[in-house]
């Protein structure tokens, strides 16, 4: 730790060097072997240079992974969503069995299904819950959830909007507890604060909570259990938390996409306002999320200022002054923002090409790399962006072939990290393997 | 106020539209006349849309826009408005996928360009595209899907339209987040759209429009 300099007077810079510094640092844990911890400081350091925009001793790779391991073990994403010792042996299963990589990711993205189903969750439909049990992701329900009249309600009071409104309508659990008097009401001798508890609809509630609660104490030990392990193998973990931009907030799960549209035109006053608010709440939470988790990313995936969604102008009203203001609160906390842009951000790259150089990551889903490369290449880490379709459909050459090119477009001169467009659930895992290849033969600098 | 109703309607004039249209019924004007106005200003919106001068939101809001026109209309109509259509389409994004932002945007962009469109949801089932192909006899289908999984969903769902019997009078279309031309390959249909104007494109080629 820098004991010269106290952290509130570091430029971000030194904060940066400092988080990166300490995630670089032997991590203190008993590795399987002196083998595993030397491959593990040497997979932290190889994503570290690549994220800093230097030159590592190869192209680090990011598998381009979500629920793949409960299918590569046989299983499928309902039942690991509900039985977490299926969830820990297909995971542990391709951890053992896949061979060598940069990093794990480990099944932290799966949620528990009972736990979602204790309160009544309506937001998603997940295999065997509204959608088939075959389907092998978990899916948001677009909806109206918080109505073009409520703007004022969010903006004044977020707490008590959220718990008197929007939970409700995304968590059945939630409903009777807009029966809670605010706890800004208790204040005085505590004589009548506790009677709404009493209630047998708000005591049904709180006992849904709480069942919530033990599931996800259950599937957090599953999930630590198995990360662990792949740490103590010397596979780093390479994600800190998770943010959003504040349009795709409101867009994706509070106005849905109609709502936000009409809300440019027809309240864009109020949209930017709430915007602000969950701009702070989104600092506040994710940075406290990440606590001390010891990796310095977060990611950010992003969705409805693609390409196509809207004009580059309606880009640089609504969507990016926001969205800004949250990645450089990151940034200014020493964290570098790994920004997932999902579809295409061709039209993007000169206005998001103004943030400081080496303050972020883009990881692109289908913009072209060769235009990334020439526009943001010397300002920030690339990464991408080998098409899902291609993983899925391909032959392993057919991959290797497509990463080869990648790699020369990209890999010049450090900072760019190989991995997908986005993430896929099945398929043969050779087309993976065939990444790491191409890597260790096209990537070595 | 100044213009008339299709120029106000592609110009996003929403207090204009209403007003006029307002004035138009209190005049007496043919409520038929005024749907087809309004149809006109639709085109114009669906062409800056496909020229890029229009995104989304400009969608959504006039598609809100004509909703509001139509509801003020309808009371007054007395016949049953039956505008002759290029062709029919069906389309519907496949199953166990639930998005459907760009089967909307493809449903607005065929309907304003004289299609006749049924749209069947999300997360449908092969089977109701082989029934909604044989009731409405539309010599199209369009399949949409965002995530990896549709790329079976869709695969199965062409090889239902085989199945029964009447792949060879159909062509198949697929859009969607993670659809490309390998995809196309892969599931066997005749085309990929990488967009609505490229699904537009390609209905009136099948249908042989100009």
């Amino acid at each position: 730790m820098n004991v010269e300099k106290k952290w509130s007077e570091m430029t971000w810079e030194e904060k940066r060097r400092e988080k990166f510094n300490k995630w670089l640092t032997v991590p203190d844990i008993k590795f399987v072997s002196p083998e595993a911890e030397k491959l593990y400081m040497e997979r932290v350091t190889r994503f570290a240079r690549a994220f800093l925009l230097e030159k590592p001793d190869r192209v680090p790779c990011i598998l381009p992974v979500s629920n793949f391991a409960a299918y590569y073990g046989s299983s499928d994403l309902r039942t690991v969503m509900y039985d977490y010792d299926e969830l820990k042996r297909t995971w542990r299963k391709f951890l053992h069995e896949f061979g060598d990589s940069d990093m794990f990711f480990g099944p932290g993205m799966v949620p528990s299904g009972k736990m979602l189903e204790a309160v009544d969750y309506k937001l998603y439909k997940w295999p065997g819950h509204g959608i088939s049990g075959d389907t092998t992701s978990y899916q948001c329900v677009e909806g109206e959830y918080m109505k073009a009249n409520e703007y004022d309600a969010l903006i004044k009071d977020p707490s008590n909007f959220w718990l008197r409104t929007y939970l409700p309508r995304v968590f059945g659990a939630f409903e009777a507890l807009r029966n809670i008097p605010p706890f800004t009401t208790i204040e005085e001798i505590a004589i009548m604060s506790f009677v709404a508890y009493g209630r047998p609809d708000v005591r049904a509630a709180l006992e849904a909570l709480l069942e919530a609660g033990k599931e996800s104490v259950k599937w957090m030990m599953a999930v630590m259990e198995v990360s662990q392990e792949a740490t103590r193998m010397g596979f780093p973990a390479i994600m800190g938390g998770l943010s959003k931009a504040p349009f795709d907030t409101l867009g994706d799960t509070l106005r849905g996409t109609q709502g936000v549209m009409m809300d440019m035109f027809q309240r864009p006053e109020k949209l930017h306002q709430a915007m602000e608010k969950i701009a702070s709440l989104t600092i506040d939470s994710t940075l406290a999320s990440i606590g001390d988790s010891g990796v310095p990313l977060i990611m950010m995936p992003l969705h409805k200022g693609a390409d196509g969604f809207m004009s580059t102008k309606q880009y640089e009203t609504f969507y990016w002054p926001t969205f800004k203001k949250v990645i450089m609160a990151f940034v200014n906390e020493g964290i570098m923002p790994v920004l997932f842009a999902e579809g295409s951000y061709n039209t993007r790259l000169d206005i998001i090409s103004e943030l400081p150089r080496g303050s972020v990551t883009w990881w692109f889903d289908q913009t072209d790399m060769a235009k990334a490369k020439k526009i943001l290449g010397d300002k920030a880490c690339l990464v991408g962006n080998v098409p899902t379709s291609l993983l899925m459909t391909g032959t392993p050459q057919e991959v290797k072939e497509h990463c080869r090119n990648l790699i020369e477009i990209c890999a010049p001169g450090g900072g760019y990290i190989l991995s997908g467009g986005a993430n896929i659930d099945k398929g043969d895992p050779d087309n993976l393997r065939a990444m790491m290849e191409a890597v260790k033969e096209y990537g070595v600098y | 106020m100044s213009g008339d109703l299709p120029t106000l309607l592609a110009d996003l004039k929403d207090k204009e539209v209403l007003e006029l249209v307002k004035k138009k019924l209190d005049s007496g004007e043919d409520p038929m006349k005024i749907l087809e106005e309004s149809r006109k200003g639709m085109e114009v919106v669906g062409q800056r849309f496909a020229s890029s001068e229009y995104f989304l939101p400009e969608l959504v809001f006039s598609g809100e826009l004509l909703k509001q026109v139509t509801d003020m209309v309808k009371p007054h109509l007395t016949e049953t408005a039956e505008t002759k259509k290029l062709g029919k389409v069906v389309i519907g994004t496949v199953a166990g996928d639930i998005h459907d932002i760009g089967l909307n945007i493809v449903d607005f962009m065929l309907d304003v360009n004289g299609f006749a469109v049924t749209n069947l949801g999300v997360d449908v089932p092969k089977e109701k595209f082989v029934q909604a192909l044989n009731d409405t006899g539309a010599p199209i289908l369009g399949l949409s899907g965002f995530l990896t999984p549709a790329f079976d969903a869709m695969k199965e769902t062409v090889a239902a339209v085989e199945a029964a019997g009447v792949r060879d009078k159909i062509k198949i279309m697929i859009g969607g987040g993670q659809m490309n031309d390998e995809v196309k390959k892969y599931v066997k249909a005749d085309a990929y759209g990488k967009n609505a104007m490229e699904a537009v494109a390609l209905a009136k080629e099948w249908t042989g429009v100009k």
